[in-house]
Parts: C-alpha cells; sequence; structure tokens
C-alpha cells in the first residue's frame, strides 16, 4: 500500500511581527518549519505505516529549494522518501494553480491508495488546496478528518469535524482526507532516523517537464486570482485608560457602558 | 508575472527585500533578485526609492467572456432543515454588492424537504431561490453539492458565489472552483466592488492576521469568496417578501446514481457538551494565559452569567487546556463581532485581535501595561484581575 502525504514548509506565523515604524512583517530570524496541520496528515500516514510494514509513506511538496529541510525532517520522523515540486514556473501560484502542480507530482509519485494532507497551512490559512487536488485527481475527499475510524479494503471509515458536533463518513479509497490537529499527535524525530536523512536520504527536485506539465499551466500564468495589494491592517483606535483605585476604576467601566447602554 | 527589477536603477538599497510580505526579494551583491514565489502584489515597486521596480500588470489573458455573467449568488447553508446564520449575513452583504453592480441576489438551497426556507431566503433578501429538493441531498456531502451547484454555475453564469466559511462553505468552496476552472478567495473579511470595473475585491488576512492581502479574480468566472462567519452584517427581515423560484430539480434533471456520491455520511453526531455560540453572542467575556489556571474561567463564567454573555477564550487558554477550543475567539477559532467584548488576562496576541476587534465596545484587563489589547480597548484597565472582576460584578449589582 501507498500512501502520500502532502506538505509544506512554512514562516512560523506565531514569530511573525510587524514592524510598528515601517508597517511591514518582520521575517528576519523567524523560523521555517513543517505546517502543523501536514505533522498530523504524516502522522496518520504513519501510524497506517506502524500496523502494516509493508506500506510505503512518501511526501510531496512544492516550494523554493530551502523546502528540502522540512522534507528531511518527514524521512526523520518516518517517511520513507520525499519529493519537491520546484520550479520558476511554479512560483506565484495560487491555490488553483498549486493543486494542479500537486497532482501532477502525486500522479508522477503514482499507485497511491491513499492521500493524506493538512487542512490548511498556517500562513495562509485557506484550507484550499487539499480539496482542489483531490478534484483535479478526480477522487473523493473528506476535510476536517478528526479520527480514522477503520481503514478498510477499498473503502476508510472517518469522522470529519463540524463546528456543533461531527459526521461519521465512509468514503472510497483512494482519497484525499485533510487532518486537522485533533486527528493525532505527531510523533518526535528519532535520532536513527535524523542521521539517515541527512546523510543518506536523498529529496527528488521535480521541475514542470519532470512532471509533464506545460508552464502555461503552472504558477502565476495559471492563477485566475490575483493579490492587488496587501497591507498591515490598522489597529482600532487606542482608548482610554481607567486609572484609580480598584473600586473606582470597576466603577468608572461599569458607568462609562451603562452610560453608552451598551450594558443595563 | 512576477515584478522586474530594472537593473540600471537599482542601487542596491535592499528595501524592498525588507518590504516585500512575501520574502520574495533577494540580494545578490548590490542588486535585488526577484525570488520564484513573487505573487506580483507590487508593494515593491511602490515603496522603491528609485523607481527600479517595474509594476506587475493585474490582468490575466482570460479564455472566458466574463460578460456573460451576471448576479450574485449566495450558498445558503442549512444544516437538519435550519438555515445557518452565515447565509442571512451573506444575503446582506449580497444584497449590498448586487446594488452597487446593478444585478439581482439569489440564494442557492439544496436539501431534502426544505421548501420552508425557500420563504425565508426571499424575506432575507433573495430576489431568486435556486432550489434542489432531494432525499440525497438532505445532508451535505462534497459530491452531491458539488455536483448540482456546478451543473447551476454553468447554466445560470452567476458573476459572483459566495459561500460561509465554515466547515462546509470550506470544503464546497475548492472543489467548485476547481470544477470552474475559476479562482477563491478564503475567509474574506471585506468585501468590495470595484467602481470601475464593477469586479469584486476580496480582502482576507493572511500570516495569521499579520497582513492583509485584497485579491481579485480579473478573468475567470465567477468570482468565488468564502466569508468568515460573523463578520458581515446580516439583511433585515421583510416579512411576507416574495421572489422567484428556480426548481433545479427541473430545469438540471440531475438524477444521483449508486456511487455519484462517494462521500457516505454514517451518522451525524452532534456535540454534547454544551453549544457555545459566539458568533451570536452580543456580549462576550474571554479569558487568556493571564487567568494563570482552568479555575480561572469560573471567574469569568461569573461575569459573563451577570452580564448574560458567553465565555470566549484566547488561543493560549485553549491550548494550556483551561477550556475547549469551541469557546476559542480569534484567526483560528471564531471571528466575533458583539456588543460588547471584555478581554481579560489577554495580552492581544494578533491572531486574537483579528478575531475580534471589530466588537462595538472592549474592555480590557490586563496587569501588563503595554499589552498589544490595549491598543484596541475602548476602556483599558490596569491591574489583578482577581481583583478587578469581583469588583466590577459587585459595582453590576449596584
Amino acid at each position: 500500500m501507498k500512501i502520500v502525504v502532502c506538505a509544506k514548509q512554512v514562516p512560523d506565523t506565531n514569530e511573525v511581527k510587524i514592524d510598528p515604524v515601517k508597517g511591514t512583517l518582520i521575517r528576519d530570524g523567524v523560523p521555517s518549519i513543517l505546517n502543523p496541520d501536514d505533522a498530523n496528515a504524516l502522522e496518520a500516514a504513519l501510524a497506517v505505516k506502524d500496523a502494516n510494514p509493508d506500506v510505503t509513506v512518501s511526501v510531496v511538496s512544492m516550494g523554493p529549494p530551502q523546502a528540502t529541510s522540512m522534507l528531511k525532517e518527514c524521512i526523520a520522523m518516518g517517511a520513507d522518501d520525499a519529493y519537491l515540486l520546484s520550479a520558476r514556473a511554479f512560483g506565484g501560484a495560487d491555490t488553483c494553480a498549486t493543486s494542479t502542480t500537486i497532482a501532477a507530482g502525486i500522479n508522477k509519485v503514482g499507485g497511491v491508495d491513499l492521500i493524506f494532507a493538512g487542512r490548511q497551512a498556517i500562513d495562509g490559512d485557506t484550507a484550499q488546496v487539499g480539496p482542489q487536488v483531490a478534484q483535479r485527481l478526480g477522487l473523493p475527499f473528506v476535510t476536517y478528518v478528526q479520527k480514522v475510524r477503520e481503514l478498510k479494503k477499498g473503502s476508510v471509515i472517518v469522522e470529519r469535524q463540524l463546528e456543533d458536533g461531527y459526521e461519521v463518513i465512509e468514503v472510497p479509497t483512494p482519497c484525499v482526507l485533510t487532518a486537522v490537529k485533533e486527528l493525532n499527535n505527531p510523533r518526535y524525530m528519532s535520532v536513527g532516523r535524523i542521521y539517515y536523512a541527512c546523510d543518506e536520504a536523498e529529496i527528488k527536485i521535480w521541475n514542470e517537464v519532470d512532471v509533464g506539465l506545460d508552464p502555461a499551466d503552472c504558477g502565476l500564468n495559471a492563477s485566475p486570482t490575483k493579490v492587488m495589494r496587501s497591507f498591515t491592517p490598522a489597529p482600532k483606535g487606542k482608548g482610554e485608560m481607567l486609572t484609580g483605585t480598584i473600586p473606582e476604576v470597576a466603577n468608572a467601566v461599569v458607568g462609562k457602558l451603562r452610560e453608552k447602554f451598551v450594558i443595563k | 508575472m512576477a515584478v522586474k527589477i530594472i537593473n540600471d536603477k537599482c542601487i542596491g538599497c535592499g528595501i524592498c527585500v525588507k518590504n516585500c510580505p512575501f520574502d520574495a526579494i533577494k540580494m545578490d551583491g548590490k542588486l535585488a533578485v526577484v525570488q520564484d514565489n513573487c505573487t506580483g502584489c507590487n508593494v515593491c515597486a511602490e515603496g522603491c526609492p528609485k523607481d527600479a521596480i517595474e509594476k506587475t500588470s493585474t490582468t490575466m489573458t482570460s479564455k472566458v467572456d466574463i460578460s456573460l455573467y451576471h448576479g450574485v449568488w449566495v450558498f445558503a447553508e442549512q444544516r437538519q432543515g435550519k438555515l445557518q446564520s452565515v447565509a442571512i449575513e451573506l444575503l446582506g452583504e449580497g444584497r449590498k454588492l448586487a446594488a452597487e453592480i446593478g444585478t439581482e441576489v439569489s440564494a442557492i438551497l439544496l436539501g431534502d424537504k426544505v421548501d420552508d426556507l425557500v420563504d425565508e431566503l426571499y424575506e432575507y433578501g433573495a430576489d431568486n431561490v435556486y432550489y434542489s429538493n432531494d432525499p440525497q441531498l438532505s445532508n451535505y456531502t462534497a459530491d452531491g453539492y458539488t455536483a448540482v451547484i456546478y451543473r447551476a454555475i454553468l447554466k445560470y453564469k452567476p458573476e459572483i458565489v459566495l459561500l460561509g466559511a465554515t466547515h462546509i462553505g470550506r470544503d464546497l468552496g475548492p472543489s467548485l472552483a476547481v470544477k470552474c476552472n475559476t479562482g477563491l478567495t478564503a475567509d474574506c473579511t471585506k468585501l468590495e466592488i470595484d467602481p470601475e470595473d464593477k469586479k469584486l475585491m476580496q480582502t482576507r488576512p493572511a500570516f495569521g492576521g499579520n497582513l492583509m492581502a485584497t485579491i481579485v479574480c480579473p478573468g475567470h468566472r465567477p468570482q468565488m469568496s468564502t466569508v468568515r462567519p460573523g463578520v458581515m452584517t446580516k439583511s433585515e427581515r421583510a416579512v411576507g417578501r416574495k421572489g422567484k423560484l428556480i426548481d433545479l430539480n427541473a430545469e438540471l434533471k440531475i438524477k444521483f446514481k449508486e456511487g455519484d456520491i462517494r462521500q457516505k455520511v454514517l451518522e451525524v453526531v452532534k456535540s454534547v457538551t454544551e453549544l457555545v455560540s459566539l458568533v451570536d453572542a452580543e456580549i462576550i467575556v474571554s479569558g487568556g494565559r493571564g487567568l494563570g489556571n482552568a479555575e480561572g474561567f469560573e471567574l469569568i463564567k461569573k461575569l459573563a452569567d451577570k452580564l448574560g454573555g458567553t465565555v470566549g477564550a484566547s488561543r493560549a487558554a485553549v491550548d494550556a487546556g483551561w477550556i475547549e477550543h469551541s469557546h476559542q475567539v480569534g484567526q483560528t477559532g471564531t471571528t466575533v463581532k458583539p456588543k460588547l467584548y471584555f478581554a481579560v488576562g489577554i495580552s492581544g496576541a494578533i491572531q486574537h485581535l483579528a478575531g475580534m476587534q471589530n466588537s462595538d465596545y472592549i474592555v480590557a484587563i490586563n496587569k501588563n501595561e503595554n499589552a498589544p489589547i490595549f491598543e484596541v480597548a475602548d476602556y483599558g484597565i490596569v491591574g489583578d484581575l482577581y481583583k478587578v472582576i469581583p469588583e466590577i460584578i459587585s459595582a453590576l449589582d449596584s
């Protein structure tokens, strides 16, 4: 059985700060990490492999060459091999174009029985690439998977998280499942695997020709959406700081809110 | 296309490297070099002191005749026959957009015997309701809903399709967008119509709310957005208002065969824990890391009960395991817009601010006077929350 995991290298957005003077993102020293939901996707695949050693787990990513370090982490966690889709032609892709490229990469891996992806990446938070890859591959998909109940021959039963509960869904394989953090706790890299990942494992890099795509179908060329402008959000104007003793400020805030009929 | 550096003009000051929101410019000696991940947002060009960056044109060669597409569609999300609030918010927003374009707003409703929702949709402002009534559409499935709505889009050609950014809308939207070969902008917080060419300008947060981006879809139709629940203003209900029904069963004649809908919903389980409706709450009292422990939420609840409000939480408090995720306000939780928001022991990470800063009134209580939450608060109190909250409760009693 062959499982593909889709993964992305992202800046740790918890560390991203705004330069208060220039109003731009400060990226210096911001670490790049394996996208958190993708770590859950990888763990889900590795859990299947734990139960059945015949399973191979391949990780597919699209990104700049430095994303190989993230893919090595995936191998150190236990993935068998990893492929990076990296080329100038892929640059500037929106989710629509990204899904075409990743689907082509998965086709090139070939013979895939199950695909796990993270629900969304923390840099864009779109949650679109997983289902779009499935749609491009003509495969069924289930997003927001919080539990894999049973992997049967020819189908899988999962729980799909909703805002107010969950659904139990059976879906035929091959299919694409996108993972939320409630699905599992991703394992740590093992020392032995870290040595293997650094010294021996080779990350294969594919460009558009390798995966059989026309440059017109990749990257910015194939992206229906365009970023018209980007800006840092303006903070709401600073209000009033209440000072005095604690009973004084408590009475002041209640008084002000009552004055404005916000509370009774 | 990517921006172009005019090499003769570039002095290697590096300002563009710092300005680039996407880390897509590197310095090669004294020359800026555009990397593969350039999105063509033109932020660098605007900030270049030497005009050494050529802007990209935002128009893309179109394969679609966009003049054939008319009208604003809203996906009328229903669960167990109940229309979701976000659908009513989208109708409110849809009417506004449609008025600016000079077109109609329609709802697209799928389900099993949800006829009574048709009237509700008219009353909330839908000029037309496209309705497919089928037992197979009782529960949402990606395959079933994509099949019907895709066919309807092909036939009726709406220029804009809005969906709620719920677990359902964020499943259906991407699937439809690929089928229609068009763009989709996720989790929009603001929608506007360009007064010149009537195209939809979609603004959304990225990088955890650190950056906002306005996105357009110039050459493809429909222009599709998912919109965060709780962000747009609901339309007023006009009882007795009527519209036009388009029966999709009769028009499209879709008959599902075994295997067409590959996701088989075996069971729908409602959360056993109390349903937290932050989106609809008028008053929210939220606790954060400053509470110090799970017991702190008892005090938060006491204040919330006193005010007739709902308990919210910051991500730090949820991650610490003090309270369930369903209470989380912010970028990865719920976006809220209550009349009154109490932020108690919450420092105000940008991700949290992104989810609550549109509240009408914000009261912040924090012991650190430099906490960013005070930047958005209408009233700020520096002090020990365990002393301040009981005093506020007693002030409310008086």
